[in-house]
């Protein structure tokens, strides 16, 4: 497998990335390669740097030396929206969702990074764009002014067109609820996100990070916190959004399913990478056994 | 003490201080918008707002309407009105901006502690009001009447003039398209995003600095609407006419729950109200006692003010 991989596209290469904060070095020399269309595993005990790594990735850390190239584009520099903007998506191993927005809306403003109209054209609404018969407004009411006035919008839609902001501003909300429902929780669309159960605050997170239309979704232990048939559909759930054409970086604590899930996994131990190679290649790793279980002789 | 004045003329305070509260209430959204977003208590925005009471002046002048010239006619009164809006809006939100710019942005990209950023706010406060002052040779500004009150309808014994009438209405017509603005738009998704995590709103795609920027044009725009409100109700204005009004329409912000638009509303008609009542009962030069009496009456039971701080309540 290892090496059909090897032949595919590149999409996010970690080249020698070391990291200092002050004496201690988080991250030491990492360097793996994250090819398209691939679930990468990234493991390790706590405290190993697994998050530090992603926070480079994302660009809330900066590495000390060493350079990330994403598409064959430098990430390292970039501001957070711009990276977010380029295409990696991610979520927190605590959850840090928007607590006084609906989930409908902490999808939409994932959504909002990829809107064309400018904050001008947003105000104005000035360009107006045709739209196709089955776009404009819809006449629901069955009788009264508010027919009238659902009948006159249209008209004036047809006449007019309609500005690319509301175009753009409906088809998100369509997308939202699609994503709402790629994650199972489209029933809970108009709930404040505080108001939702642990679960679907995890799940709401992953299609958050999804509306911004990512290439790499990044996944900080999703199942932390998960009963075992929790766990089993989120595996489903990760396995669909691969097959959407996403590529996942995935940190988990959960052995079994970072091993039933995963193409190949990259151990870090203390800021340096131990190992990296198939799930059957780690698990019979010696170096990572030794990393996990410490003292063969008093295995927990 | 006078109750019996209170009681009599109860129906009229309250109409005279709901203007005079409107008024304090679109000055307190400037600063429940910036409170709101980057937990910063922006003091120069008292100063924003005295930008726009000599803009509007300024533009009057210049289309030929000076102390005691007389008023055009309605339509007349009506465009200069709108123009000076426009101007004042403009010259507030740019002046607001330059402080974002100056006062407070270099700051933040160095992560200054929020102590410097209260003195950076205080500096720039008195640096703009004394600059006009000097400007002026600190001498008060008239500009023509152009409304003249005329008693519309009696309610309840109250009269009611088309001044109040205009005023109230006009500034709640702002408010509640802010309102509009912050919770239904895409933009207003942003302020919100940024006011509730900033650092994940960045991680979102949220232009965190583009927001910031939209929130001190906002705030500054509904300062300068307030200031030709301003202007037209009492017809003078000095250089430092920001200082108690500013205070105000901060107690107002801090009244309803800073960092809540619709607390600014709410704590700005209820300190107009309120103040006018013990104006009433105690006498005019007791009216800013009680109104800051109030204020801290209202902190001892909810100190989070009245509706709570909801633009951003949920910081981690």
């Amino acid at each position: 497998m290892s090496e059909q991989l090897a032949e595919r596209e590149p999409l996010l290469e970690v080249d020698d990335v070391t990291i200092k904060f002050g004496g201690v070095v988080a991250l030491n020399g990492v360097d793996f390669t994250l090819y398209k269309g691939e679930i990468l595993g990234l493991i390790g005990p706590n405290g190993a740097g697994k998050t530090t790594c992603f926070n480079t990735i994302t660009g809330v850390a900066r590495p000390t030396t060493g350079t990330i190239r994403f598409r064959g584009e430098k990430v390292v520099g970039k501001k957070r929206f711009q990276i977010t903007r380029m295409g990696i998506a991610r979520t927190f191993q605590n959850i840090r969702l928007f607590p006084e927005m609906t989930a409908l809306e902490n999808v939409l403003v994932g959504a909002d990074a990829r809107h064309k109209t400018s904050v001008v054209g947003a105000l104005f609404r000035l360009y107006r764009v045709r739209v196709k018969p089955e776009e404009l407004t819809e006449v629901t009411a069955t009788g009264g002014m508010t027919r009238l006035a659902q009948q006159l919008s249209r008209t004036g839609q047809r006449f007019f067109g309609l500005s690319r902001h509301i175009l753009e501003e409906r088809a998100a909300r369509a997308k939202g609820m699609e994503l709402l429902q790629l994650v199972g929780i489209e029933g809970r669309a108009g709930e404040l996100a505080r108001n939702l159960a642990y679960g679907e605050q995890r799940r709401l997170e992953i299609a958050r990070a999804l509306a911004t239309e990512p290439h790499l979704l990044c996944l900080d232990e999703p199942a932390a916190g998960f009963n075992p048939a929790e766990k089993e559909s989120l595996l489903a759930l990760i396995r669909k959004i691969r097959d959407t054409g996403v590529s996942i970086l995935l940190i988990e604590h959960d052995m079994r399913l970072v091993m039933g899930v995963t193409d190949r996994i990259v151990v870090l131990e203390f800021g340096k990478k131990i190992a990296e190679g198939s799930p059957s290649e780690v698990r019979d790793n010696p170096a990572v056994i030794a990393a996990y279980l410490g003292v063969p002789t008093d295995a927990a | 003490m006078n109750f019996q004045f209170l009681g009599d003329h109860f129906v009229s305070l309250t109409v005279t201080g709901l203007t005079q509260g409107a008024i304090y209430a679109l000055v307190a959204l400037g600063y429940t918008l910036v409170y709101g977003v980057l937990r910063l208590i922006n003091f120069a925005h008292s100063e924003v707002f005295m930008i726009g009471t000599f803009v509007t002046t300024i533009i009057w002048a210049g289309l030929g309407f000076s102390v005691g010239d007389a008023a055009p006619g309605t339509l007349g009164v009506i465009g200069l009105i709108v123009i000076a809006m426009i101007a004042a809006g403009a010259a507030s939100g740019a002046t607001a901006l330059v402080v974002e710019r100056v006062a407070y942005r270099p700051l933040r990209k160095r992560n200054a502690p929020s102590l410097i950023f209260l003195i950076s706010a205080i500096g720039a406060s008195v640096a703009l009001s004394e600059a006009v002052g000097a400007l002026t040779d600190r001498q008060p500004r008239g500009m023509p009447t152009l409304v003249v009150p005329k008693v519309q309808f009696s309610f309840l014994g109250a009269d009611v003039t088309n001044l109040q009438l205009g005023i109230f209405f006009s500034a709640l017509a702002m408010m509640i398209g802010l309102d509009i603005f912050i919770n239904r738009t895409r933009l207003g998704r942003g302020v919100r995003a940024v006011a509730q995590n900033p650092d994940v709103a960045a991680l979102m795609g949220v232009n965190k600095d583009r927001i910031i920027m939209l929130i001190f044009i906002l705030g500054g725009a509904m300062a300068g609407a307030a200031a030709v409100l301003y202007d037209i109700k009492v017809g003078l204005t000095t250089y430092s006419v920001g200082f108690l009004l500013g205070i105000k329409a901060f107690t107002a912000a801090v009244l309803g729950g800073i960092g809540n638009l619709r607390g600014a509303l709410l704590g700005g008609l209820l300190l107009g109200v309120v103040e006018n009542y013990g104006a009433g009962v105690f006498g005019n030069q007791w009216m800013d006692v009680v109104a800051f009496m109030m204020l801290v009456v209202v902190l001892l039971f909810r100190p989070t003010g009245l509706l709570g701080e909801s633009l951003g309540r949920a910081r981690a």
